[in-house]
């Protein structure tokens, strides 16, 4: 394979620079720069609430940053406005945390949404269309079937095979693995290198399963603390010593990242004299 | 020995009066630009029309049953109270005309509004806010489909649709409970109640201005309900206080607005 920095063909997709972003208060981006190469699958990992779908927001322009570009197949996204951005939209798949399907439409209806929205199919079309994706997550047999009678993998795929439906561009998986049993897991994790492979995609992943994440992807960024603390390939980074990696990838509770909350001292929580020092 | 509550979260502290009638304005300028919203997108949802007429049915024939039983018993009501008054008088010749007038100009509309706004309204706000908690509002907007003018207009459009004809529906029921107190049960000249009816009620003046009011009324119940739907926190306490807020301000506003209109109206 050649060089995963380098973009399979041309620029990069997706450029971010020195992006900064603060919620409620609480610093998540303080200066990142990244770039997302055309026909690679990036891995954005990190330790739980540093930004990791934040990032992934900021992308598709759900939400602002307060500094910084974001630039997506050359159009910088907060500039954007909203048709622009709807527009963009049409290209970026996105697969979210929850699913998110539309509770009221069958299997098939939910996958045939964005089709019927955009396009106008004849109807044979678009029901080969969906049952084309629906045999890739492995699910064709699931198409009347409603949201509420899938379970939480099932659900999943259903969403994956809806973010797919129109051979977008650039997908956005947040999450996919999590409530994967281990058959699907390999077999999404398949299809995720398979897409990208076959149809040129760009794929941004977001997971916390390094051990999954380093059987397909190109490179990795891995954010901690609001900057880039590591990336490199997967196997750049199993062998890296940063204090980062160390603790992200060997799962250590002692680190640069706190595995407490900040509290007060625990004994005199649990109404014990304080400790001498 | 110390317990733990020394650092357990404290209740929030009890708002400033001053504070709070800030927020009320706040809302209700965040509603008005919700409202300019939704009329952006109307052209937009005119390409969902089907969901509109889907909305009309959900909001408008599904709220018969109570808006048809609660319009007999209303009529029934006045009926029997109104042929008691007026017996004082020799009066109930009159019967007909004042029920009529009663429904047309303010008990229709009024009550159709408030029975609409629990019925209907609290459905649409606690459907939309589930759909807000459940991400499938930002799966529209990723699919690069617009929410507010797939979801939020054609629900505002059925409420200013629907309405109307619901509180038709409701005085004609009206009517007729009063005809069957007044008529059937207490001996009524059948020919005095509907030649008296049909001489005094003005079709512009009495049953039009009715459904005016019920046209206002389907917009502001179905605004409230969509807004705190939309605007609802994600969690499941969050869709029960939205609920709880559509009710309470449609049924305040509404009465507001009643007089505002009939002000103007008369």
């Amino acid at each position: 394979m050649s060089d995963p920095r380098q973009p399979a063909d041309g620029s990069a997709l997706v450029e971010v620079r020195g992006l900064r972003t603060t919620l409620n208060g609480k610093v998540i981006f303080d200066g990142i720069d990244l770039d997302i190469p055309r026909g690679r699958i990036t891995a954005i990992m990190g330790p739980s609430g540093t930004g990791k779908t934040t990032l992934l927001r900021h992308l598709t322009g759900q939400l602002m940053p307060d500094a910084g570009t974001i630039r997506v197949d050359g159009s910088n996204v907060p500039k954007l406005s909203r048709n622009e951005l709807f527009d963009l939209r049409e290209k970026i798949g996105f697969l979210f945390q929850n699913s998110a399907l539309l509770t009221d439409f069958s299997v098939f209806e939910n996958i045939a949404f964005p089709l019927r929205q955009h396009l106008k199919l004849p109807e044979e079309l678009v029901r080969n269309i969906v049952l084309t994706k629906l045999q890739a997550v492995g699910l064709r047999g699931a198409a009347e079937l409603m949201p509420s009678e899938l379970s939480g993998g099932m659900a999943r795929r259903v969403a994956l095979a809806r973010a797919i439906v129109r051979d977008p561009m650039l997908i956005l998986y947040d999450e996919p693995f999590v409530g994967l049993d281990p058959i699907a897991l390999n077999q999404v994790l398949k299809l995720i290198r398979i897409l990208n492979d076959t149809l040129g995609i760009t794929s941004v992943l977001v997971a916390h399963e390094f051990a999954a994440v380093a059987r397909v992807v190109d490179y990795v960024y891995l954010i901690a603390a609001g900057k880039i603390a590591a990336q490199g390939t997967p196997d750049e980074l199993a062998r890296d010593d940063s204090p980062w990696t160390k603790q992200f990838f060997g799962g250590e509770a002692d680190g640069p990242v706190p595995f407490h909350y900040p509290a007060r001292d625990y004994a005199l929580d649990l109404g014990f004299p304080a400790a001498s020092a | 020995m110390s317990s733990i509550p020394e650092n357990r979260p404290q209740p929030a502290p009890r708002k400033h009066d001053a504070s709070r009638i800030g927020d009320a304005l706040a809302q209700v300028g965040a509603c008005g630009l919700f409202l300019l919203a939704i009329l952006a997108a109307i052209p937009k949802s005119l390409r969902y029309i089907r969901e509109t007429i889907r909305q009309i049915w959900f909001v408008g024939a599904m709220s018969l049953v109570i808006i048809m039983t609660c319009g007999l018993f209303v009529g029934m009501v006045l009926g029997l109270q109104l042929y008691y008054v007026l017996s004082i008088f020799g009066g109930t010749a009159a019967l007909g005309t004042v029920v009529s007038l009663s429904l047309y100009r303010e008990l229709g509309p009024v009550v159709t509004a408030l029975l609409f706004a629990g019925r209907a309204g609290t459905s649409v706000t606690a459907e939309i806010g589930l759909m807000r908690a459940t991400d499938q509002l930002s799966a529209m907007e990723m699919m690069a489909v617009d929410p507010m003018a797939y979801v939020a207009a054609p629900r505002f459009l059925a409420g200013i649709v629907a309405m109307p004809l619901l509180a038709c529906v409701f005085n004609a029921l009206g009517i007729f409970g009063a005809h069957l107190v007044g008529v059937s049960w207490l001996g009524l000249d059948n020919g005095t109640f509907w030649s008296n009816m049909t001489s005094s009620v003005d079709v512009w003046k009495d049953v039009i201005n009715g459904v005016w009011k019920s046209c206002a009324f389907g917009a502001v119940v179905s605004l409230i309900a969509v807004f705190q739907g939309y605007t609802t926190p994600p969690t499941s306490e969050g869709v029960a206080y939205a609920t709880t807020r559509t009710v309470v301000f449609s049924s305040i506003v509404v009465l507001a607005l009643d007089f505002v209109m009939t002000a103007f109206l008369m």
